[in-house]
């Protein structure tokens, strides 16, 4: 939209500019607090002690800081080993993906092979379809495989489930390569696969990352068939174990530890969020807006 | 929905796979995991619902019944509130998020400084995991400490706390503007992308025929913007007609049913009833109605979603 006030009357032209300036700022920082400020919420809720916790109306920072929360929360439950329950399961489930999904996104964006459109519905329904579909006859087959509890029965169903993510980012990303590529590859007696594995996947090695980032968050943070595959507490991964959060031997709902340990398991993510900002949000928009 | 098929590649002589082979060979991993995880699941799905099957009485089999199931399913009223609320957590959550979201990108389209801190905003709501996310939230609508009822109280627009979760009246509100927060950055995210592809110039010839900015924005904007609204859309109404986690933490679909999803409903029905045969009706159920919005969606409103 046009930012610029077009009227000759110099000074005016500036007031204007200035007063929409003011308004920009004004309506950016609101925005940026609304996005922050729950989370902020917690930080300040996960350093309260009980008694710090339950006033009216709440402290906005409560001194001294209550820092034993941080330690509480892995007491008594096996909180540490569900952090790591999700790293392992995540970590797999995006490496597996990337290797699966870069072949087909390759496929789709550099060859012309028959299928291809049913490949493109097959990832197309994928993306919408509601987990909660499928999670009965799944649950059956992992009973009977005796995979209930075990890492790969959400490993697989996460592979799955980021292909569409994974396939589109990376066709994305494969689709901006310029054509000369392999055929200079081709021209230097390279097959299509030496063209592939020597050319191409060095030069997506950013799109490729890009991608990785997405799909370990999307694997972070899945519950529905994390909930159903896993039953007993050492196998949960983390949401699972935020879900059920609560006190050791108390039946108060311990909402200075449950703040903690969100803070915990979101710090990872914060990280990431922070250093690849610029990469997750091109690897968000690449799909949705064809320029 | 895909591009034109074209004829299968050139069959080259040569060593190795030729183009076509080797697309063929490419997409085949993922192929099997998608049928292996997605495709026959369903079918197992649609055939277990055609079936009396409950975990809790392994002694009366797994008899064949046809489509008792669905029959049952349309005299039952916790089907359809489920159905109901799911609706109306959907419209209502999705139309607030695009009226926002497009505001939002509308005010980030413009100069101003600080882009990096502004990004990293909006993704901390995207990145957050919901269930964290429906936690941190009960804890702000707590009835007796929480913020939000602070805030509310402070400001004078309630005379006294609300218990906002608990209440069948509110919660489903609660849970709505939970799920606001979470993804109108997000889609502001988006549709602010969109707007950056769209040529300066336009405005600036519109604006010497003495369009006014909210002319530009219907007869610029909205149509240029529309395949990129229309995905964006697409996908945000996919993911609130599935809503499980956020509802399932934050209320646990109370209180009593009124913010039972389908989702929520179809979880229960096969995890706490251990009833796989009706569960599975109920899951069948729910994937035809999120496969409807896509429907129309793609078909009647023209979403194009091929990449």
């Amino acid at each position: 939209m046009g930012t610029t006030y077009s009227g000759r009357d110099g000074s005016r032209h500036i007031r204007k500019e200035g007063i929409t300036g003011f308004l920009i700022y004004l309506g950016v920082g609101l925005f940026v607090i609304f996005c922050l400020a729950p989370f902020l919420w917690i930080v300040s809720t996960s350093l309260k002690a009980p008694g710090q916790l339950h006033t009216k109306p709440p402290q906005i920072i409560s001194w001294p800081p209550f820092w034993r929360n941080y330690v509480d929360v892995f007491r008594g439950r096996p909180f540490a080993q569900n952090i790591w329950n999700s790293v392992v399961v995540a970590g797999w489930a995006t490496f597996l993906s990337l290797v699966v999904g870069s072949f087909a996104a390759y496929a789709l964006a550099r060859l012309k092979f028959k299928g291809r459109d049913l490949i493109l519905s097959m990832v197309l329904a994928v993306s919408m379809f509601p987990g909660i579909a499928i999670v009965s006859p799944l649950y059956l087959s992992f009973s009977r495989l005796g995979l209930v509890n075990t890492k790969l029965a959400l490993i697989f169903p996460y592979i799955t489930f980021s292909m569409p993510l994974t396939i589109w980012t990376l066709t994305a990303f494969f689709r901006e390569l310029p054509m000369e590529l392999e055929e200079a590859a081709k021209v230097d007696g390279c097959t299509p696969v030496q063209a592939f594995t020597k050319v191409i996947i060095p030069l997506t090695a950013p799109g490729v990352f890009t991608c990785a980032i997405l799909v370990f968050i999307f694997a972070w943070n899945e519950f529905l068939f994390a909930r159903t595959f896993m039953n007993n507490a050492s196998s949960y991964t983390v949401p699972v174990a935020m879900q059920l959060f609560e006190g050791v031997g108390d039946y108060t709902i311990p909402w200075g530890q449950i703040a903690a340990a969100s803070v915990v398991v979101t710090l990872p993510l914060i990280i990431l969020v922070l250093a690849f900002q610029k990469r997750i949000v091109a690897g968000l928009t690449a799909g949705a807006v064809k320029g | 929905m895909g591009a034109p098929v074209t004829a299968g590649g050139k069959t080259r002589r040569g060593k190795g796979l030729s183009e076509s082979q080797l697309g063929r060979v490419l997409v085949t991993p993922a192929v099997i995991v998608m049928c292996a995880v997605v495709f026959f699941p369903i079918l197992a799905t649609v055939w277990l619902s055609l079936h009396k099957y409950n975990l809790k009485y392994p002694y009366l089999g797994q008899p064949f019944v046809g489509l008792d199931n669905y029959v049952k399913i349309l005299s039952d009223g916790r089907f359809l509130n489920s159905l109901k609320v799911t609706t109306l957590f959907t419209v209502s959550s999705v139309s607030v998020e695009l009226v926002l979201g497009m505001a939002i990108a509308l005010l980030l389209n413009r100069p101003f400084k600080g882009r990096g801190l502004v990004r990293t905003a909006v993704l901390v709501p995207w990145a957050l995991t919901t269930v964290v996310m429906a936690r941190m939230w009960a804890w702000i609508f707590n009835s007796e400490y929480g913020v939000f009822n602070a805030i509310l109280y402070g400001l004078g627009f309630i005379d006294q706390y609300i218990p906002w979760v608990a209440d069948t009246q509110f919660a489903l509100w609660a849970a709505m503007g939970a799920d606001i927060w979470k993804t109108t950055p997000f889609m502001a995210l988006l549709l602010s992308a969109g707007l950056q592809t769209i040529p300066r110039e336009l405005y600036e010839a519109s604006m010497v025929d003495g369009a006014s900015g909210w002319k530009q924005f219907w007869s610029i904007t909205i149509p240029i913007l529309k395949p990129t609204i229309l995905v964006a859309l697409l996908f945000r109404t996919l993911d609130a007609a599935r809503v499980f986690d956020l509802l399932f933490v934050l209320t646990g679909g109370g209180p009593g049913f009124a913010t039972e999803s389908l989702s929520i409903y179809t979880y229960r029905s096969l995890f706490v009833n251990l009833d796989f045969g009706y569960g599975s009706a109920l899951a069948v159920a729910t994937f035809l109605y999120v496969m409807l919005i896509s429907f129309i969606y793609i078909k009647v409103l023209g979403a194009r979603t091929e990449r």
